[in-house]
């Protein structure tokens, strides 16, 4: 079975955002000043192919773990869906 | 004379450079491309600039898995100096040799330009020729060099007397040029436990000889070469 694996990496919240920080000053000069608390991550996606979900979840959680996330800076959430 | 190991990564720009500043102290300083499996007998490894796989995902994530990087990580597990200058340093977080993360500075931009910086480590093998708190003045050029880690990380670092080089705080009318990047307590380099894998942001290796018009950082080439002598006559 093939499933696509999105992954959502974002800077851990806590620690300074600078491009965040850039992207709000920007919406703020366009006249969005509603936006707020900007963030800037970035999404990876690929395909898996695994005997079951949770075989699909379990190895991305270690690509994520081992590659795809820093553990010291950034935080990563999970979709998995059958191809 | 110490054997050095430069290792080249595709990416990697200041490996001419950082071999030059070697074989300035006379040290046997060769390349080794990072498919090689084989450190061929060094002494001393260095990681040197640049943008190593482009910076793909965040700098030094990839360079990290290279081949190589398991002889490199053999090599400091036993104890042999390693030194990281700039994207050597982001590799060396990446592979866990050193604690911590190097993050986008915080003013954005790419810096490139002269900082000050006060050694605060003087027995480490790349810093063992300078004398305690002497103040240098090294270029940095670097866009993702903010030193990040868990606060209890930092007080780690900081109670072990783990940070090598700091950059100077800035103050009004100070002569000295200030932290670059919003690093976490002005952290500009750090060692690990043992003291013998270092990483750095600035580059000693564009300021090792009077031509290039600093040469505050020769010192980091000569102590590999004193350190290395050291260890040879106490048998070690």
């Amino acid at each position: 079975m093939t499933y696509r694996v999105h992954v959502r990496v974002m800077p851990r919240s806590g620690l300074l955002d600078p491009q965040g920080q850039a992207v709000e000053h920007a919406l703020g000069a366009l006249g969005f000043d509603e936006a707020c608390n900007v963030r800037v991550g970035r999404a990876i996606e690929l395909a898996v192919t695994a005997d079951s979900r949770d075989e699909a979840v379990t190895r991305a959680r270690q690509m994520c773990d081992k590659l795809l996330a820093n553990p010291v800076t950034e935080d990563y959430l999970l979709q998995v869906e059958v191809d | 004379m110490p054997r050095v190991a430069v290792v080249r990564f595709p990416g990697s720009n200041c490996d001419f450079d950082t071999l030059r500043a070697a074989e300035g102290t006379g040290a046997d300083a060769y390349f080794v491309w990072h498919r090689e499996a084989d450190l061929r007998g060094a002494d001393v490894v260095i990681l040197p600039g640049g943008f190593s796989y482009g910076d793909y995902l965040r700098s030094g994530a990839i360079a990290r898995f290279s081949p190589i990087m398991q002889t490199v990580q053999r090599h400091a597990g036993a104890g042999g100096p390693v030194l990281g200058i700039c994207n050597g340093f982001q590799i060396l977080c990446e592979a866990q040799l050193l604690p911590g993360a190097l993050m986008r500075n915080a003013g954005l931009t790419f810096v490139s330009k002269p900082v000050d910086v006060t050694v605060e480590r003087t027995d480490t093998a790349f810093t063992c020729d300078y004398d305690p708190d002497s103040r240098l003045r090294l270029p940095v050029a670097h866009g993702e060099g903010r030193f990040v880690a868990a606060p209890d990380t930092l007080r780690m670092l900081e109670a072990e007397g783990r940070v090598v080089l700091r950059y100077v705080a800035a103050t009004e009318r100070s002569p000295f040029q200030p932290n670059p990047n919003g690093s976490a307590n002005h952290i500009a380099g750090i060692c690990n436990a043992d003291g013998n894998v270092v990483g750095i942001m600035p580059h000693p290796e564009r300021a090792a000889e009077r031509l290039l018009g600093l040469t505050g950082g020769s010192g980091f080439f000569t102590s590999m070469v004193t350190s290395h002598q050291d260890s040879s006559n106490s048998g070690v």
